[in-house]
């Protein structure tokens, strides 16, 4: 734990705002507020993970969420036995099929000569290979999507406690990761920023199109929680003597109950993260990957493996990308495609790593706090500054109706300023690396 | 008449918007090496700055709409180009003024500068969204059809159609004239030349008395020029929303990488490759197939390889293949 008493007086003016927010505006959006930042800190974590002790790029935050996010459904809900029964084999065996083809395809590329002739022969397997899986899985997947598509439409889940899903959901996100990786690591630093950006749409193309999965676009509800919902909480007893000292409404207290426990959930998980990722870091491990971020040459002239060090800290930093991905859907209750957009999911997360100070696990946590704060509280202030603007305006005037409009907006140019003036002013961050 | 219609049907569903889409990548792609080859960085605000300044042609086309004054048959929005470029040159000039100037001076790492174009991003987009909002916007006006698929059909006799929008037709002519003029500029003038010594070698190019700020100045120029036509070509053919301006940074990436990062002519061979492979991967052979195939064996599916909303996973197939087995491009791009 090394923390300067800066170091904590800037954690606590963050605090002391968070008090206000819940003395002036209300505790529930100061709640609100301090899960996501939760939330954030570990993405940020991730981040930091990666850019902060190995110099990795990863501009795929996205896709590591949604792909953690995805694992809370197939954890938590129940199962569908009538799609199961109508086509559950055959998505299963045409899954199976289509990386059986790659395998395939693998092999030959290992085992054959180079040559026109490999070229042809993978060719020739993919192709096979392509059509024999679209056989089993097309129709599979149009029996599943036509069981009830109003309710279900898709396989559903295992039905197991929603807590597994944060594990399960680092783990797929590793595993993606480790495929992004592999390929794109060792080549230039741009190449991977690329590359996981194009995964990160394809990770959201295959969530919202794959209805099978996880019903796409029309979304999954009412996952279990693992907290007890407001509407469970209202009857207990102590809730409502809660309510009686604390002057607020009945249902107001359970929500806010409800919130509290979502935070000391994530708290534990953040307190945990933070603890491993300090013992990395100052370990002979940490050390090694600042030598090999400082300089790549002197590393691997000590015998250092450069690309598979690389590829070890991108998926670890990956994993804990899911891992927050999965606590948000779960947070929610919900998971929807549609509402994954890379400004909010990668590049808000960056700002929050640059910020915070990169390469500094608590620079990372009190830049995530500090800038979800901004992203949630510009667009009031946005609005508020724009009123002011326009209220010597005509009311029914077009220019007025934009400008009030467009105030959602301001959020994005103030991520922008903030961020270049940070790259500019102080790179290090607020929390520099020590 | 059979393969003749199987023809037809294939370049009106999809060798036209190919090229034409091929097309913008083109423009597109070209900025993205140029900025790589000269100012050494991936340049990730490109899609984004595309928006605003098809936003500041869109503005163009609106005011010129409302006094009246066009250029029918032809779309306003040709009339507009210039009003976005003279914006979107100020506007790439002070980005570089006022950010990648002083991280060049301090010579920071080319991921620093990266990291600073992901802010020029944010601040672009936002600016984009204030002015234009997040919907849907068309601004295509004028003629809008060389020939319909009813004229092409009367003319011809064909059972099957074919259309030639003007939107396309201006956006494989224009590509067509820009990238000569690119390559004129390029080779045979002096400050094209010294740009290319400088991207090939920068101390050498210092030493013969190439003044680099001069270099960057014509590099962001030509930027603003491509990113501005490429915006409103794209603009006109599919309508504008600035989202879909940020989706096409993967495919101008991969194009760039695909050809050879660096490397110009690479771009526009990259360019065409994926928009072909994109449109033939998800375009239904179904209807090209029924013509071709014997009386009573025509295909029942729609022999589609890929649904078209996974367009994206196209380009990054071509990407992962290209960085697994030639990670300097087609044209054996620089640096690697």
């Amino acid at each position: 734990m090394s923390l300067t008493a800066r170091d904590l007086g800037l954690f606590a003016i963050m605090g002391a705002v968070l008090a206000m927010v819940a003395m002036f505006q209300s505790p529930q959006l100061a709640i609100t507020i301090l899960n996501m930042s939760l939330i954030s800190a570990i993405m940020a974590l991730g981040v930091n993970m990666q850019w902060g002790y190995a110099g990795l790029f990863n501009v795929g935050i996205m896709g590591f969420t949604a792909v953690g996010g995805l694992a809370v459904v197939l954890i938590a809900m129940p199962p569908v036995p009538e799609a199961w029964a109508a086509g559950g084999l055959g998505i299963l065996l045409g899954l199976m099929l289509g990386v059986a083809t790659i395998l395939a395809a693998v092999l030959v590329y290992k085992r054959m000569s180079p040559g026109a002739l490999r070229g042809l022969a993978i060719f020739a397997v993919l192709v096979v290979g392509y059509f024999i899986t679209s056989q089993v899985f097309g129709p599979a997947k149009q029996a599943v999507e036509a069981v009830n598509p109003a309710a279900t439409g898709y396989l559903g889940g295992a039905n197991l406690p929603v807590i597994l899903s944060w594990p399960v959901g680092a783990v797929f996100a590793a595993g993606v990761a480790w495929l992004v990786g592999k390929v794109s690591l060792g080549l230039r630093s741009d190449y991977l920023a690329i590359a996981t950006l194009g995964i990160s749409e394809i990770v959201i193309a295959v969530l919202k199109h794959e209805r099978w999965l996880a019903r796409g676009v029309n979304n999954v509800t009412g996952i279990d929680r693992p907290v007890p919902r407001p509407v469970d909480l209202q009857p207990q007893p102590w809730v409502q003597s809660l309510a009686d000292t604390m002057g607020w409404s009945l249902s107001q207290t359970a929500s806010i109950v409800s919130g509290l426990g979502y935070s000391v959930l994530f708290l534990i998980v953040l307190g945990i993260l933070i603890w491993l990722a300090e013992r990395a870091l100052n370990s002979p491990w940490g050390r090694m990957m600042r030598a090999i971020r400082d300089n790549e040459v002197s590393a691997r002239a000590m015998g250092k493996d450069v690309t598979r060090r690389h590829l070890m800290i991108f998926v670890l930093g990956s994993a804990v990308c899911g891992l927050a991905g999965a606590m948000m859907v779960s947070m929610d209750g919900q998971l929807t495609p549609g509402s994954y957009e890379p400004l909010r999911f990668t590049f808000l997360i960056w700002v929050m790593v640059i910020v915070g100070g990169s390469g500094n696990n608590w620079g990372s946590v009190l830049g995530a706090f500090v800038i979800w704060f901004l992203w949630v509280q510009v667009e009031p202030a946005g609005r508020w500054v724009m009123e002011t603007i326009t209220s010597n305006m005509d009311v029914g005037s077009d220019l007025r109706r934009h400008l009030l409009d467009s105030a959602a907006y301001m959020r994005l140019l103030t991520m922008g300023v903030a961020l270049l003036l940070m790259l500019r002013f102080a790179p290090r961050g607020l929390i520099p690396e020590r | 008449m059979e393969p003749l219609n199987a023809l037809v049907s294939v370049t009106n569903f999809m060798l036209i918007p190919a090229l034409a889409y091929g097309s913008q990548l083109a423009l597109g792609a070209l900025g993205i090496t140029l900025i790589f080859s000269i100012l050494r960085f991936a340049h990730f605000a490109h899609g984004d700055t595309m928006a605003l300044g098809t936003a500041a042609v869109i503005g163009g086309t609106f005011f010129f709409q409302s006094q009246g004054i066009g250029i029918s048959p032809l779309p306003t929005a040709l009339l507009a180009i210039p009003i976005g470029i003279v914006v979107m040159i100020l506007y790439l000039l002070a980005a570089d003024r006022m950010v990648y100037r002083y991280f060049r001076k301090v010579k920071a790492k080319p991921l620093t500068f990266v990291m600073a174009s992901l802010g020029v991003m944010f601040v672009t987009n936002g600016l984009t969204r204030l002015f234009m909002g997040v919907g849907e916007t068309r601004f295509e006006d004028g003629e809008r059809f060389i020939f319909t698929v009813r004229e092409f059909r009367e003319f011809t006799g064909l059972a099957e159609g074919m259309a030639l929008r003007s939107a396309q037709a201006i956006t494989i002519i224009t590509a067509l004239v820009v990238m000569v003029i690119l390559f004129w500029f390029l080779n045979r003038t002096r400050a094209g030349k010294s740009m290319r010594a400088y991207s090939d070698n920068e101390d050498l190019a210092l030493l013969s008395g190439i003044n680099p700020e001069r270099v960057v100045v014509i590099t962001w120029t030509i930027t603003a020029i491509l990113l501005v036509l490429a915006g409103t070509l794209y603009g006109l053919d599919k309508g504008f929303r600035p989202f879909n301006y940020f989706q096409l940074l993967l495919p101008m990436f991969a194009a760039a990488i695909l050809g050879g990062l660096g490397s110009p002519l690479g771009a526009i061979v990259g360019a065409y490759v994926v928009a072909f492979a994109e449109l033939g991967i998800t375009f239904a052979w179904r209807r090209v197939f029924s013509y071709l195939a014997p009386e009573g064996m025509e295909p029942t599916s729609m022999m589609q390889l890929l649904p078209v909303d996974y367009k994206f996973a196209v380009t990054f197939a071509i990407l992962v293949i290209v960085l697994l087995f030639r990670p300097t491009g087609i044209f054996r791009g620089k640096v690697i």
